[in-house]
């Protein structure tokens, strides 16, 4: 695999007031590799997921995503990322060709660009039949798998999903990691958060953060070693465990 | 939603012209007459052939009347005491006692103004024939009338001065509200860390947001200014592209306030609270419903900063009285650098990161 970092993260740190919500994290993120950043509840996943896509400013410490500096060049870092969040955030009372469109002005594409990208999109998604409804009549896999792939419509070289199965199905959650491999295998680099221990599994290397700090760092393989147990269900009761 | 938006302020514009009246009328007129004297007979047809008064009873006593006016029954008791006729013709004076239910005291005094007119003609009547009959003795009375005369709204009608001011109230309101609640709501449903991940510049973001509201409050004032025209018959003697270029400056106002509310507001129901405390004491300290110069001199300074103010002004400087643009250049000015600065604020104030 090539090693090429393409998140760095040195002692970051994002307090709000005397609460220290992410305490000193650093890792880094290899090209191309699908990274597991879990974490209980309030464990601060989400804080420091927005320090890395640029919506929420550091306290201290620094990171770079594809290149860039999240502090000083936080619209570049957007330039470059895709962002998939735990919410459904696309317009509900658009169509699906229609914030497709949006999304994609948004990031620049060009006219004929889009065009083609919806077409091939919506093939993909088997969407032809429902192109024109509002998405908000959708049923919530649909409109996750939507939301992953209006994420990578302007080819960004780095995906980050924030908690992107939850409520959904066991059947349409394996077609979402599909999909997440078939994107990884073009060299994407992948940053997911999730509780589902099962899709730990799936990840090249998985973190696992625990009231701030991140408690252990490599592939799920080791950490089962390490931990001596079968599962990363496991891995992660024990690290949370240890905390109480 | 569409058609709410517009259906709505209409409604509004046809109902609210026609009752937000300050004109007193249909006034409950009683008397006692304690004289039943040809004279106190005419003094009182003067008030049963004034428009303003609708005779409710006479009553034979003031007690009794004054009962009514407990009730609420009667808002006007004239007592014409015993003598009258006499007193008048002999004394050439007579006294008269009038009850005005003062609980609205706006309204009170205006009764009272009316009453004393009808009197003060009656009066002058009596006097001229008096004199008539003393023809020799050279006592012509020399009565000195006042003929009012009314500019700019000939007719008196209320409608032609709050008619433009509501129009105002409706841009305004709808303008305010659709773009503070906007924002918010793609704050509540996530949309809006949706756009703060992507690489859009700031001003596209808001353009995009405030231009549909700055468009649809012109609209609306195209349709109001039909309406004001067509059904209420106003008269629009200056330059309607004076009203259009002073609008859409003053819309960028009315929009950055919304962009400011929503920016420090998480949820709809706080816009909402802000959006409304600010309406209700721009509209209350707007001139609309009560004139600025009556004002304590403290609120005068406030209404300074209040943008429907200079609309109101405006509006009715250029519909009614043809105000070109160097009679309302001051006020113009002062909206652009509003819009200037207040949209500067809300643009700062949004922020991508937090």
């Amino acid at each position: 695999m090539n090693q090429e970092k393409i998140i760095s993260v040195q002692n970051l740190s994002k307090k709000f007031g005397d609460f220290t919500a992410v305490n000193n994290i650093s890792f880094e993120v290899n090209r191309g590799e699908i990274f597991g950043f879990l974490g209980a509840n309030g464990a601060g996943k989400t804080t420091a997921m927005k320090m890395l896509i640029g919506i929420s400013k550091p306290s201290s410490g620094e990171a770079t995503v594809a290149g860039f500096d999240v502090k000083t060049n936080s619209e570049m870092v957007k330039k470059s990322i895709g962002y998939m969040s735990q919410k459904f955030s696309m317009y509900d009372d658009l169509t699906i060709k229609e914030n497709i469109t949006f999304f994609g002005g948004i990031y620049g594409l060009s006219k004929s660009q889009i065009k083609e990208k919806t077409s091939k999109l919506i093939a993909e998604l088997q969407l032809e039949e429902v192109a024109n409804k509002l998405v908000g009549s959708l049923p919530l896999g649909w409109k996750q798998k939507l939301a992953f792939s209006v994420a990578l419509l302007h080819e960004p070289k780095i995906v980050f999903l924030d908690e992107p199965t939850g409520g959904v199905d066991p059947i349409t959650r394996r077609q979402f990691w599909e999909m997440i491999y078939a994107e990884a295998h073009k060299g994407t680099t992948l940053f997911v958060t999730t509780h589902y221990m099962d899709e730990a599994e799936y990840c090249d290397r998985v973190s696992i953060m625990v009231e701030g700090h991140i408690e252990a760092l490599d592939t799920p393989k080791n950490l089962k070693t390490q931990f001596n147990v079968d599962s990363m269900n496991e891995v992660f009761l024990k690290l949370a465990r240890n905390i109480e | 939603m569409l058609p709410i938006i517009f259906v709505l302020p209409f409604i509004q514009l046809l109902v609210l012209s026609n009752a937000a009246s300050f004109e007193v009328k249909n006034i409950k007129f009683s008397y006692v007459d304690n004289d039943h004297s040809a004279s106190s007979r005419e003094l009182i047809s003067k008030f049963q052939s004034s428009s303003y008064f609708v005779m409710v009873d006479e009553f034979p006593s003031k007690k009794e009347a004054n009962l009514q006016m407990q009730k609420g029954k009667v808002d006007v008791i004239l007592e014409i005491p015993n003598h009258f006729e006499r007193n008048l013709l002999s004394e050439k004076k007579a006294a008269l006692s009038v009850s005005i239910n003062a609980i609205d005291g706006a309204a009170a005094g205006v009764e009272n103004v009316y009453i004393s007119q009808i009197i003060a003609s009656y009066n002058q009547k009596i006097r001229t024939q008096l004199s008539q009959y003393n023809e020799g003795t050279f006592i012509q009375p020399q009565n000195i009338i006042t003929i009012p005369s009314f500019w700019y709204n000939k007719t008196l009608n209320y409608k032609t001065l709050m008619v433009p001011g509501i129009l105002v109230l409706l841009v305004t309101m709808l303008t305010l509200f659709l773009s503070a609640m906007n924002i918010v709501r793609e704050k509540e449903i996530g949309t809006l860390e949706q756009i703060n991940v992507t690489p859009i510049k700031k001003h596209q973001f808001i353009i995009g947001k405030l231009f549909p509201f700055w468009v649809l409050g012109l609209l609306i004032l195209t349709v109001g200014l039909i309406i004001a025209r067509v059904v209420f018959q106003i008269p629009i003697i200056g330059n309607i592209g004076l009203i259009y270029l002073f609008t859409s400056v003053y819309l960028l106002v009315i929009l950055g306030i919304g962009l400011f509310i929503s920016n420090y507001t998480e949820t709809q129901q706080q816009a909402m609270f802000i959006a409304w405390f600010f309406t209700v004491i721009f509209i209350l300290m707007s001139g609309l419903f009560t004139p600025i110069e009556s004002m304590p001199n403290w609120a005068q300074q406030i209404t300074l900063v209040n943008p429907i103010r200079y609309f109101v002004e405006i509006i009715r400087m250029v519909m009614l009285k043809g105000a070109t643009f160097s009679d309302i250049s001051t006020p113009f000015f002062i909206i652009v650098f509003y819009a200037f600065s207040i949209n500067g604020l809300a643009v700062w104030s949004y922020k991508k990161t937090n």
